[in-house]
Formats: C-alpha cells, sequence, structure tokens
C-alpha cells in the first residue's frame, strides 16, 4: 500500500508521520501531496482565530463534541507559536481537548509556526489537504493569536470565526483593518464578562459602517459564548451552517470563491518555494553569510545586496 | 534543501497526580532547548497517552510522576505502544521514585529515569544525545 493510500484509508501513524515529513520539508512529502491532491475538497474546514487567552482552544474542544453529536468526523489542527530564539515551541492547545484523545473519530494535530522560511501557511494548508484525504467531515484550523500571517490561513477555510472577549473595545479598532474584515462570524466569547454589551455594540457599529461590502451578501453574526460551560456554542455551529449554505447558494459566488482560493494558494506556493530554494541554497554556498557580511561592514547596502543576489540567481535559475 | 529534522516530544501527566509544575518546567526546558514540546495536561490514562502520542508523532513520551503509582503506569504506556506498533517511540520518566523501583522501570522499557535534582540542561543534552528524530 502506498502512503497516499494508507492515508485515504484512513491509517492514524501514516497521517501523522506525512504531516511531520511536511513540517520538516521532506522532499517525497510533496510528492505525497500531489497523490492526495484528488481526494480532497470534501471536508469543511473552520478557521477559529482570535487573541492570545480569548478561548480558542476551549471553543474547538465544544464545537468537537457538538459534531461529533451529530456524527460527523472532525480533524482539528492547532497552531502555537515557535520560540525565535531557541526554534522550539510548546504546544498546549491538547490540553483543552483531551477528551477527545480516545474518540477514532476525531484527529488532533498542533504545529508549531516554525517561522523561518514562511513554512506556516504551507504546512498548514497541505495539513488540512491529508485532513480533508484521509475523509474528515470538518477540519477546524485554531490559529495562533492575532497577526497578519493568520488571514493567510483564513484564506484557506470556508468559514471563519474571530474570537475576542469582554473589554477590547480599543483593541477592535486597532484590529479593524486586518483580521477583523475577514471574519465570517464574530463570537464574543467569556461573555458573562463586563462589558459584553458594549463589546458588541462597538463591534455592530463597524460591521454597519462597513454596510457596503456586505449589500447583497453575508454580513458577520455577532454571537456571544461561554465555551468552557458550553454555552452558545450550538448557535455558533448553526450559523457556520448557515454559511455554508448561503456559499452554496450561488454556483457564481462559489466559482468565485474557488477561483480566488485556487489564484492565492498557487500565488502562496510559489512565493514559498522561491524563497525556500533561493534562500536555503545562498545559505548552503556562503553567499548568504557573504552579502550579510558585505552589509554589516557597512561596505555595501542591503539593497543592493538584495539586488545582486536576485540578479544573479535568476538569470542562473533557482535549480 | 533538507532541513534539520525537529525533535517532538509529548510531555505527559498519567494517573490521578496533580502535581504538574515538575512537567511545566521541563516541558519549557525542552522548548528552549530546541524541541517541539506537546503537553498533554493533567490526569491522563496511559491509552490517552498513547494515543496522542501517535496522532503528534513524537520522538519521544516524557512521563511525570510524583503520586506513586509509576508502576503501574508506565509499563503500561510501553506495552500499549507495543499493541498499536508504535514502539519506535521512546519513552523517559520523570518524578519521584522508590530507587528499588527503576531498575525494574527500565527492565520494563522505560528508557530512562530522572529523579529530582536533575539540572535541566543535563536532561535536554540526554534527549540531544538519544533521541533520533526520525527520518
Amino acid at each position: 500500500m502506498s502512503i497516499a493510500d494508507k492515508i485515504i484509508a484512513g491509517e492514524i501513524r501514516a497521517v501523522a508521520r506525512l504531516i511531520r515529513d511536511i513540517d520538516d520539508m521532506v522532499p517525497e512529502a510533496r510528492e505525497v501531496l500531489k497523490d492526495l491532491y484528488p481526494f480532497t475538497g470534501r471536508a469543511y474546514i473552520v478557521g477559529i482565530t482570535g487573541a492570545p487567552g480569548v478561548g480558542k482552544s476551549t471553543l474547538v474542544d465544544q464545537m468537537v463534541t457538538h459534531l461529533r453529536k451529530a456524527e460527523k468526523t472532525v480533524g482539528v489542527l492547532a497552531v502555537d507559536p515557535t520560540s525565535p530564539f531557541s526554534g522550539g515551541a510548546i504546544l498546549g492547545d491538547r490540553v483543552r481537548m483531551q477528551r477527545h484523545s480516545m474518540d477514532e473519530g476525531v484527529f488532533i494535530r498542533s504545529m508549531a509556526t516554525r517561522g523561518y522560511f514562511g513554512g506556516l501557511t504551507q504546512s498548514t494548508k497541505s495539513a488540512i489537504d491529508v485532513l480533508d484525504a484521509m475523509g474528515k467531515d470538518y477540519i477546524l484550523v485554531e490559529t495562533v493569536g492575532v497577526g497578519q500571517d493568520e488571514i493567510d490561513i483564513v484564506r484557506s477555510a470556508d468559514t471563519t470565526l474571530i474570537v475576542l472577549i469582554p473589554g477590547m473595545g480599543d483593541d477592535i479598532q486597532a484590529l479593524k483593518a486586518g483580521i477583523l474584515e475577514v471574519g465570517d462570524i464574530f463570537v464574543i466569547n467569556k461573555a458573562d464578562r463586563e462589558g459584553a454589551d458594549r463589546t458588541i455594540s462597538d463591534l455592530r457599529l463597524m460591521i454597519e459602517m462597513d454596510e457596503k461590502r456586505y449589500e447583497n451578501g453575508w454580513k458577520p453574526p455577532i454571537l456571544t459564548a461561554q465555551a468552557v460551560f458550553d454555552k452558545g456554542i450550538r448557535e455558533i455551529l448553526d450559523e457556520v451552517e448557515k454559511h455554508a449554505t448561503y456559499l452554496r447558494s450561488s454556483t457564481e459566488r462559489q466559482s468565485g470563491i474557488k477561483y480566488e482560493k485556487v489564484r492565492n494558494e498557487l500565488a502562496e506556493m510559489i512565493k514559498d518555494k522561491v524563497v525556500h530554494d533561493i534562500l536555503s541554497d545562498l545559505i548552503q554556498s556562503g553567499e548568504f553569510e557573504e552579502a550579510v557580511q558585505l552589509v554589516l561592514q557597512r561596505k555595501l547596502d542591503p539593497y543592493t545586496a538584495c539586488d545582486n543576489i536576485i540578479s544573479k540567481r535568476l538569470k542562473r535559475g533557482t535549480k | 534543501m533538507n532541513q534539520k529534522r525537529k525533535i517532538r516530544v509529548l510531555v505527559a501527566k498519567p494517573g490521578l497526580d496533580g502535581h504538574d509544575r515538575g512537567a511545566r518546567i521541563i516541558a519549557r526546558a525542552y522548548r528552549d532547548g530546541g524541541f517541539e514540546v506537546v503537553y498533554s495536561g493533567l490526569h491522563q490514562t496511559p491509552e490517552e497517552i498513547v494515543q496522542a502520542a501517535i496522532q503528534e508523532d513524537v520522538d519521544m513520551i516524557g512521563l511525570s510522576s510524583l503520586a506513586g503509582a509509576h508502576m503501574y503506569l508506565f509499563p503500561r504506556v510501553v506495552e500499549l505502544l507495543k499493541e498499536k506498533g508504535a514502539d519506535d517511540i521512546m519513552v523517559c520518566g520523570g518524578g519521584i521514585f522508590p530507587e528499588e523501583d527503576i531498575p525494574q522501570l527500565k527492565k520494563a522499557g522505560i528508557k530512562e529515569i530522572f529523579t529530582p535534582g536533575t539540572p535541566l540542561a543535563e536532561a535536554v543534552k540526554w534527549v540531544k544525545e538519544n533521541v533520533e528524530p526520525r527520518t
């Protein structure tokens, strides 16, 4: 049996191993992903994002419980940050989801951002494909705390939940331009805390101000939840379902979204591969260090150093 | 182009033992050592630990126990790994153990036992020297 066959058959070890290979950038993993691609596109992908500590993992845990009650199989990808100093990471999202570890219908995987080559987006996306191909009905992707990179992950989700907590009034303003624009559903978690009403009205105001964007389409609902007490979870999943129905309701819209998705994914993939190939080649050959030293000694400005490298490389090609 | 493989470790608390300060400190030290550390949380059964280790594709499981049930819990994890065909995952233990238990635990397949007073640097060094990330 090939690795791809094992994954399609749902073999846990093969799945776990392939995700590791993807993370470690083993060239063979890419070949397996090619074989798996025809089997992807069936799972419904939900992205869950928000600042650290808002309760993303707990929310995911509860959503898994509800989805399992509805007899859906679930894959979870939980991303935590890599330490920029040691390259290590503590992946703690599993702590909140431990009650699902014996459930054969649930596969949970923690991933680190790893940072350096921008591998986050790519390997998380590839891991989504793996869980999709293994036949999970739903894939929940929990991102690290809010930042710019997360928007990319969100792009590969069908529905994106933005999780907030009360008392983030000013923070909402700060977030306005970035992550809030990509939210399909807003969840105010820990809604029993003081200031929930204020957060709701701030958020509502913001959405209303964007009226034009939502004119003929999906206007993001604002929901409240207390994930720890399993409050509001049913309603969240109902909205996810509604959003899915909305996406499916027009073939034009659906193909438009698909087009954008493929376009984005391919552009990202090319960017990642070019950067990775050129940069690792430069590091290996010592050229990179050479350029760093020149700039460091102020014999060369970084712009020229960059232009020199690029023009030299592109003439020679990446291979 | 092949980047170096990263070592992945599961730090787990088996059984009814609520003391996880040690496990957290070890997790932190491992992180600083450059490993990816999955922390299981408290009160895990050996079955849950093994399942998590397989899903996370770790190279090593570090079991922490301060509650005295290690003679059952630790060997049980090794046994279950064997049953699942995952005995390539190394198992180590840390915590408080009567001295006479240690040889028996090692005989049961626990690769190394770390007792109180082990310097963090040494615990990290041991992993670097003894755990080969899978190829």
